[in-house]
């Protein structure tokens, strides 16, 4: 199952859940009381954090805000995208179920240093 | 000139590797290039692409501003000039100023119009439209998707950076669609885009993500080869019975595709200038294979 993408949605409450080893995707009204909450924001060519750590088993949400302009949230490994828009949160849940480094980058071209723009997730 | 004599020139010129598609698995061998053909003749074209007027950058290319004139010689410096030549995209450096953005769509313009060669064709890269949808690039070279005949090939031009999200998008789809179903079966068609349609490595954003339906849609037809540019160096690869193969750039080589931790740039050799860069021939003759070949900007 491929998840879906943020584009066009106005609310921009995108919510994934992720199983590392089998990738099941879900929408989701709201974040659940116990599942722990990483901001990141986004802004030209950066993201703050650019390392987040992740617990093995642990479901987190993601919430991603623009600061500038449209940028992307891209896990090719995971099959995983949205847009993240200005003035607009989008939110990914994940479920590590896998250790490892997971890159992902911005994939909406967002300026000069565009290329440059990604971050990673390690998962202990 | 017959295709004979053309790939006798090269030989004898020895330019570059002659590389015949069909050892590529190219579609045009094999699915009935043999048909008949009234309105086809032999001819060539040149593919240029990431050409980056406007890049600065020593460590990867100090001869930045000289390299795109030493390139536009070379072509012109070709005993037998092609039909026509195409502009694969990022035929400038992106900017966020739109003057500047237009000085540097100018400059190149006007660079390229010292090639002998007076039928161009260009196609925007994401470095020229993804910021403004094309805008710029419209005001001096027109649309950004489009068609052309040339002597019983069926050429299509297809944009997948104009959206920042590296989509043809759904109406470019259909039309893509309807253009493909006017064709006959025995046409040759060739789709000259930027971006790989195919996931090359979605990691370093080698892709166009909605690529998949586009080959979905050109499956259909018998007899298709692909020739795009974004990813700065020769790369082929077959989709079914769809040959795409990548075209080197004029400013730096970036390295294969997940052979190193991060997309940088090739780092400029004083001993070996210009390595890496280049531009490429295609032969199209009848009843035949395409033939590439690949041209450096200066000889060693």
């Amino acid at each position: 199952m491929k998840p879906t993408v943020a584009s066009g949605i106005t609310l921009a409450s995108v919510f994934a859940l992720i199983v590392f080893s089998g990738l099941a995707v879900s929408r989701l009204g709201n974040a659940q009381t116990d599942e722990r909450v990483v901001k990141i924001t986004a802004r030209k060519f950066t993201y703050e954090p650019s390392e987040i750590e992740l617990k093995l088993g642990e479901p987190v949400v993601l919430e991603l805000t623009s600061k500038d302009v449209l940028h992307g949230f891209n896990i090719p490994d995971l099959g995983l995208r949205t847009d993240v828009e200005p003035g607009e949160t989008a939110r990914v849940r994940l479920v590590p179920q896998k250790a490892g480094t997971f890159e992902f980058h911005c994939d909406n071209f967002c300026g000069l240093d565009h290329e440059d723009m990604s971050a990673t997730i390690i998962v202990k | 000139m017959t295709s004979i004599n053309r790939r006798d020139f090269l030989k004898l010129a020895g330019l570059g590797g002659v590389v015949f598609a069909s050892g590529l698995g190219c579609s045009a061998a094999r699915d009935g290039i043999l048909a008949d053909r009234s309105a086809a003749e032999d001819f060539y074209f040149v593919q240029i692409s990431d050409t980056h007027w406007g890049f600065s950058g020593p460590e990867a290319n100090p001869d930045a501003v000289g390299t795109l004139p030493k390139a536009v010689a070379a072509v012109n410096a070709l005993k037998v000039q092609p039909d026509f030549i195409v502009f694969t995209g990022d035929l400038t450096h992106t900017t966020e100023d739109p003057k500047e953005r237009r000085k540097r769509l100018g400059e190149f313009k006007e660079i390229v119009s010292g090639l002998k060669v007076r039928n161009l064709r260009f196609m925007p890269g994401e470095h020229d439209g993804s910021l403004d949808q094309s805008k710029a690039f419209q005001e001096f070279f027109g649309a950004t998707h489009y068609t052309f005949d040339h002597k019983g090939v069926h050429f299509i031009a297809l944009d997948n950076v104009s959206d920042p999200r590296a989509r043809l998008g759904a109406p470019q789809l259909q039309w893509l669609g309807e253009d493909l179903g006017k064709q006959s079966p025995n046409t040759r068609v060739v789709v000259l885009t930027h971006r790989p349609l195919f996931d090359l490595y979605p990691q370093w954003d080698w892709t166009t993500a909605d690529g998949s339906d586009a080959i979905k849609i050109l499956l259909q037809h018998p007899n298709v080869t692909v020739f795009y540019g974004h990813i700065h160096q020769e790369h082929h690869h077959m989709t079914g019975h769809i040959a795409h193969h990548a075209a080197k750039s004029l400013i730096f080589p970036l390295p294969p595709a997940g052979s190193q931790p991060k997309r940088t740039a090739v780092p400029w050799n004083p001993a070996e200038p210009y390595k890496g860069l280049g531009f490429r021939e295609i032969e199209a003759a009848v009843n035949r294979q395409y033939a590439l070949s690949e041209f450096p900007v200066v000889r060693s």
